[in-house]
């Protein structure tokens, strides 16, 4: 219990922290947070998934559906509550989730990466070509109220989403912690290692990998609304394929050691695409390239395994093995 | 003793090679069953087929009244059979407490939430008793490449115990290791057994260690079982020692 409160109460201070600096920091730095954390929510995700062995080239259909649903909540239903739209797009993404689960359950490797990603696919075309929903052009979205509080300014309602999106991402965070340091996190690394124990120790790696899959795509559909609210607009992009591959490249950033890990690489590749964008704004991309080539080269595990390494350095260190021991007596 | 695994005419072939030929076997509780042959004899197929990793192409396999044959291992396992490999299959990502405790999470149903730590108060009792059994603990936190293979194989049968199976299929306990410790794996296996009253079949080469440790022995050759009795009486069978042993004058 005490590790699991300690990693409740840490996400909580984190909030604090966030929450207060969120206050001194220039609006379009607290604009970029927002959506860095929010992107970072997807990445968490599909680290959720590579636990597992799996990764998803198509993480943009989750994000999307979450966008799409807040989105068109806002729209038709008059909703406009920050809250209940982050919620139903979460909602509206596990439950698509759910739905297509069961279909890839039985692939692995790149398979599964290409289904995912051809799915996204086609939902991006249907999307471009249904102008019910907005077509190529999208939906605007107005500024949201947060619990029947309506935010007198931009600012301010930059300032809120801030809040809403730092809370919810580390209370995602420290879930994901806490289900990383459980035995069924550890059930999610041994099936990527060796599904065929896994089976014959009596677990369903079907199972498991359908757990992830439907966690991965509850936080994408979670960062797709608010990302969704943060911009004031969607549009298929949201599950083009390049925006699937960012998500692959934040969680490749960040490896999956670390669960902060993942927020800060989303921070550092906002900050690196708006700088780029602004100094260099026909080779940002190339940029970006080069700062994953240094991330692989040099920390192939991730930002993450700095963390890692660091425990590792004050634990004890490894031992040499010996051979099999005899019994005492014999 | 009861009968615990009985095999009616189990048939499995690849192609031309008929790896099961009407393999019928029956083992009682309790009992320490040791299975040789050459290679390609057909003991792995056995192991295979009662353990749900291949389907007979005919015949029964049924344990305490059930008939488990062509379930899923995952199935199998909830049967109350389990097994160990030729090649440990461990989770090398992971140390040896981890698998361990990844083996017992499993088996109880508890264990496996999200919420619960991975080590829980419950899952340490069992994990440091798994250890002390196995002689594990100075191995605890290696990492699996680094492990001799004798340590492996340690391993690899504890993570096979932690649900207190009715039948254990140890395939190869002893190869790959080194002729002075193979009787020091067996014996640490074996004592770690001791108190249970699982079965255990366990797939040998080495004469020696089926004579010392099995209390009954079954020789596979083309797939047939050509001898079945105590080791004296099978090691001394004319056929095995022309087909498996190689004593023959």
């Amino acid at each position: 219990m005490g590790a699991r409160l300690g990693t409740l109460a840490a996400a909580l201070a984190a909030f604090a922290a966030l929450a207060l600096l969120g206050r001194m920091l220039p609006n379009w730095l607290v604009l970029v947070a927002t959506l860095a954390f929010a992107k970072g929510l997807v990445a968490l995700g599909l680290v959720v998934l590579m636990r597992g062995g799996l990764v998803s080239f198509g993480q943009g259909i989750f994000f999307c559906t979450g966008a799409y649903a807040a989105g068109l909540a806002m729209r038709s239903l008059g909703l406009s509550d920050a809250v209940l739209l982050v919620a139903l797009g979460g909602v509206a993404a596990l439950v698509l989730g759910l739905i297509i689960a069961p279909l890839l359950a039985g692939y692995r490797g790149i398979f599964f990466a290409t289904l995912t990603l051809a799915l996204s696919m086609i939902a991006y075309g249907i999307l471009d070509k249904t102008y019910s929903l907005g077509g190529s052009d999208g939906i605007n979205l107005h500024a949201p109220s947060f619990l029947g509080y309506r935010p007198p300014s931009s600012q301010a309602v930059s300032y809120a989403l801030f809040v809403l999106t730092s809370l919810t991402t580390v209370v995602a965070a420290a879930l994901c912690r806490i289900h990383f340091d459980s035995l069924r996190g550890l059930l999610s690394l041994a099936a990527r290692d060796n599904e065929i124990r896994v089976e014959y120790l009596g677990a369903s790696v079907r199972r498991v990998s359908g757990v992830n899959f439907a966690i991965a795509a509850l936080l994408g559909g979670v960062g797709g609304a608010l990302s969704a609210l943060s911009l004031g607009h969607i549009d298929p992009d949201f599950t083009f394929w390049t925006t699937s591959g960012e998500f692959v490249f934040l969680a490749i950033l960040s490896g999956y050691a670390s669960v902060a890990a993942v927020f800060f690489a989303s921070l550092i590749v906002e900050l690196v695409r708006s700088f780029s964008s602004q100094y260099f704004p026909n080779t940002w991309q190339g940029a970006l390239g080069i700062f994953l080539l240094l991330v692989i080269l040099f920390l192939p595990q991730g930002l993450g395994s700095l963390v890692q390494r660091r425990r590792r350095a004050s634990a004890k260190p490894v031992r040499v093995a010996e051979p099999v021991p005899a019994e005492s007596g014999q | 003793m009861t009968a615990l695994l009985e095999t009616r005419g189990l048939q499995k072939s690849f192609g031309a090679v008929v790896a099961a030929n009407d393999l019928s076997v029956v083992a009682r509780r309790g009992e320490r069953l040791g299975l040789i042959g050459n290679n390609g004899a057909g003991k792995t197929t056995f192991v295979n087929l009662v353990t749900g990793y291949l389907k007979p192409d005919a015949g029964r396999v049924v344990l305490d009244g059930h008939d488990i044959a062509g379930l899923a291992p995952r199935l199998v396992r909830r049967h109350g059979v389990s097994r160990s490999f030729q090649i440990p299959q461990l989770f090398a990502s992971l140390t040896p407490e981890e698998n361990l405790l990844v083996a017992l999470g499993i088996a109880s149903e508890e264990g496996m939430s999200a919420w619960q730590p991975a080590r829980s108060p419950a899952m340490t009792a069992g994990l440091e008793d798994l250890l002390a059994r196995f002689r594990l603990g100075e191995y605890r936190d290696h990492a699996i490449a680094a492990l001799p293979g004798g340590v492996r194989k340690l391993v690899d049968v504890a993570m096979a115990v932690t649900h207190q199976p009715k039948l254990l299929l140890l395939d190869e306990p002893t190869s790959g290791v080194t002729a002075e410790e193979k009787f020091a794996l067996m014996d640490v296996i074996m004592r770690a057994l001791e108190g249970s009253d699982a079965t255990v079949l366990f797939v040998e080469h080495d004469m020696e260690i089926v004579g010392r440790y099995a209390e009954r022995v079954l020789a596979f050759y083309e797939g047939r079982i050509i001898a079945d009795g105590t080791p004296d009486v099978v090691l001394g069978h004319a056929d095995v020692q022309r087909f498996v042993t190689g004593m023959a004058p």
